[in-house]
């Protein structure tokens, strides 16, 4: 079952930019999945056009099997949605955000305190309930939008950065959360510059940018992909040198540190060996970066244009 | 289904009452206000010297009108406030993105300012009673001109809230089109006191033919045929209801 099928969806912006380009993307129901991009790649477009909040300019939209043109009520009562940018009433309590918003999807007031209550409480907002929305701090606020996207039960999540801004208690909270309303069957989109929050949630991912997608693969499969990483090893005793190792080039960054690439046939093995020799002690190593943001980069760069020199 | 509609509606009916009722300070009272004034100036002092107009009191005669100024005004500012406050900060998509249909919506913020308009209307009622002495000739047609001019009034602040892209697009049409159709729509005069050319040109005057509508509901007066001013106040609900419906399937001003 297709949780989200999406056929040729192109975005022209009145007076803007050609935002999508003739997208087609399918996701299965139980999945999650990450859709990531640059600043400008058009994600949140996508995500407008398939929660009826922008008008697209061609293609088709089908969630759970229901097209949004000819069957929008099946359709949209299926979907909950984070925004990227707030998009409450400032003015009103956080208790009749929610309960309003199960209202929306036919939702009787007596059954809507009862969901309010509970998604309120799962998101930790419970206590400010009888607050304006806008006395909550942003991390907060971006917890009442996943209460009242939730509000209602939908089959089909889909959050926009709901971790910008974030704290990294509550982040990780928020982890623990999705997976398990995922794992509950709630299928999940998300998009997210935090590659590291990508790696660890999904398991498809789509990488959009200036409007194509440019990968969808299983997240396994594209770390799979991976050649060379780079790694910071930091050492015991301070470095003199920097020692020679045959085929590893080895950077110093600090007194106490340094890098290196090593790629997948070479193993590290043979680069411990080698610094031993060497007198060097390794007392920890890290990933210079997220392994999925080399490969963003990759993908993003192989589509830039060529800049003219 | 019919309790997705039935449930969506009330809920957006009841937080649009909600939302004027907490600040009946700004919505319900200076209504009440400026009528007590109206029937303290027009009424009493320049009103005793005025004499007869229609074969009623002055202060009898402006009743209706001003009943139903306050009717036009408040329905208006309802909706065409709210639903510019919730494009303004975007809440607007909790509408959007729900399974309510674009009819549904639109009802649910009609009934918002069609509510309104229906409290004001009875606080002014009460005023005008405090001051004139006037006995309702039919319930019925009083009622109906009522309600259909609320709707026609919260439509048209609909449609004005679509358009608006700042706070000032909000205020101009109130101020520059609706208060002198309103002042012009013989509120405080009857049509037959004005020179012909300027008689014809009141009939271009929607608000005229609610207003006679309405005093002939309260009083059984009108300067118009009952039939021909019930005829157009229908068509121009009809004529605003299918346009405000065809500016939310298009999008017009909510959706990019
Ligand atoms: N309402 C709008 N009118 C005109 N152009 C727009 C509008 N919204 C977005 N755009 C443009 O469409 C393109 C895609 O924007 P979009 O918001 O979809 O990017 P994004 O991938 O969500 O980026 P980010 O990671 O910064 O949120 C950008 O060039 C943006 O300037
Ligand atoms: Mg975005």
């Amino acid at each position: 079952m297709h949780a989200l099928h999406i056929r040729q969806l192109s975005k022209q912006y009145l007076n803007g930019p050609r935002a999508l380009e003739h997208i087609d993307l399918t996701i299965e129901a139980g999945d999650f999945f990450a859709l990531l991009g640059p600043n400008g790649a058009g994600k949140s477009t996508l995500i407008g056009i398939i929660s009826s909040l922008l008008n697209k300019s061609g293609g088709s939209v089908e969630i759970f099997g229901h097209s949004l043109d000819q069957a929008p009520q099946a359709a949209k009562s299926l979907l909950g949605l984070v925004p990227q940018e707030f998009n409450f009433n400032v003015f009103e309590p956080v208790l009749a955000i929610v309960v309003n918003q199960a209202g929306y999807y036919g939702i009787p007031r007596r059954h809507a305190l009862i969901r309010a209550e509970a998604v309120l409480k799962q998101l930790h907002l419970w206590d400010k309930r009888h607050n304006q929305a806008r006395n909550l701090s942003g991390g907060m606020k971006r917890r009442l939008m996943i209460a009242r996207a939730l509000v209602h039960e939908p089959r089909l999540l889909i959050l926009d950065e709901p971790t910008a801004g974030v704290d990294i208690e509550i982040r990780r909270s928020m982890w623990d959360f999705l997976r398990t309303i995922n794992q509950q069957g709630t299928t999940i989109i998300l998009t997210t510059h935090y590659l590291e929050e990508a790696e660890n949630l999904c398991r498809h991912i789509a990488i959009i940018n200036q409007g194509r997608i440019v990968e969808c693969a299983p997240m396994a499969d594209l770390l799979g992909q991976l050649t060379q990483e780079t790694l910071v090893l930091n050492t015991a005793t301070a470095l003199n040198q920097i020692p020679e190792l045959n085929n590893f080039s080895l950077q110093k960054i600090t007194s106490h540190s340094l890098e290196v690439t090593v790629s997948r046939h070479q193993g590290l093995s043979a680069l411990f060996a080698g610094l031993k020799q060497a007198g060097i002690e390794v007392v920890s190593l890290r990933n210079k970066q997220n392994r999925l943001e080399q490969l963003m980069l990759d993908r993003v760069q192989q589509q830039m244009p060529e800049v003219a020199t | 289904m019919s309790a997705l509609y039935r449930v969506g509606f009330q809920t957006i009916l009841f937080k649009e009452i909600r939302r004027f009722m907490l600040i009946a300070v700004q919505t319900i009272l200076p209504p009440a206000m400026t009528t007590i004034l109206y029937f303290i100036i027009f009424g009493q002092l320049i009103g005793e010297r005025l004499g007869d107009m229609a074969g009623f009191r002055y202060v009898d005669f402006i009743v209706p009108g001003l009943i139903l100024m306050a009717v036009i005004s408040n329905s208006y500012a309802n909706t065409v406030s709210s639903v510019y406050g919730s494009k303004f900060q975007r809440y607007i998509e909790e509408l959007l993105i729900s399974p309510l249909p674009n009819w549904l919506i639109l009802a649910g913020f009609v009934g918002g300012g069609v509510a309104r308009g229906v409290i004001v209307g009875i606080v002014v009622t009460g005023v005008a009673l405090f001051f004139s002495d006037i006995q309702i000739y039919s319930y019925s047609i009083t009622f109906a001109v009522f309600i259909l001019t609320a709707i026609l009034f919260s439509l048209a602040g609909f449609i004005n809230a679509v358009y608006a892209n700042t706070f000032d697009d909000i205020a101009i049409i109130p101020t520059f089109v609706l208060t002198p159709l309103t002042y012009l729509g013989g509120v405080f005069y009857s049509i037959n006191l004005l020179p012909e050319f300027w008689q014809q040109v009141s009939l271009a005057n929607p608000v005229l033919y609610m207003v006679n509508a309405f005093r002939y509901g309260l009083l059984g007066v009108s300067d118009i045929s009952l039939s021909t001013a019930f005829g157009i106040i229908f068509a121009f609900t009809v004529a605003l209801a299918t346009y405000s419906l065809y500016l939310l399937h298009k999008g017009v001003g909510i959706k990019s």
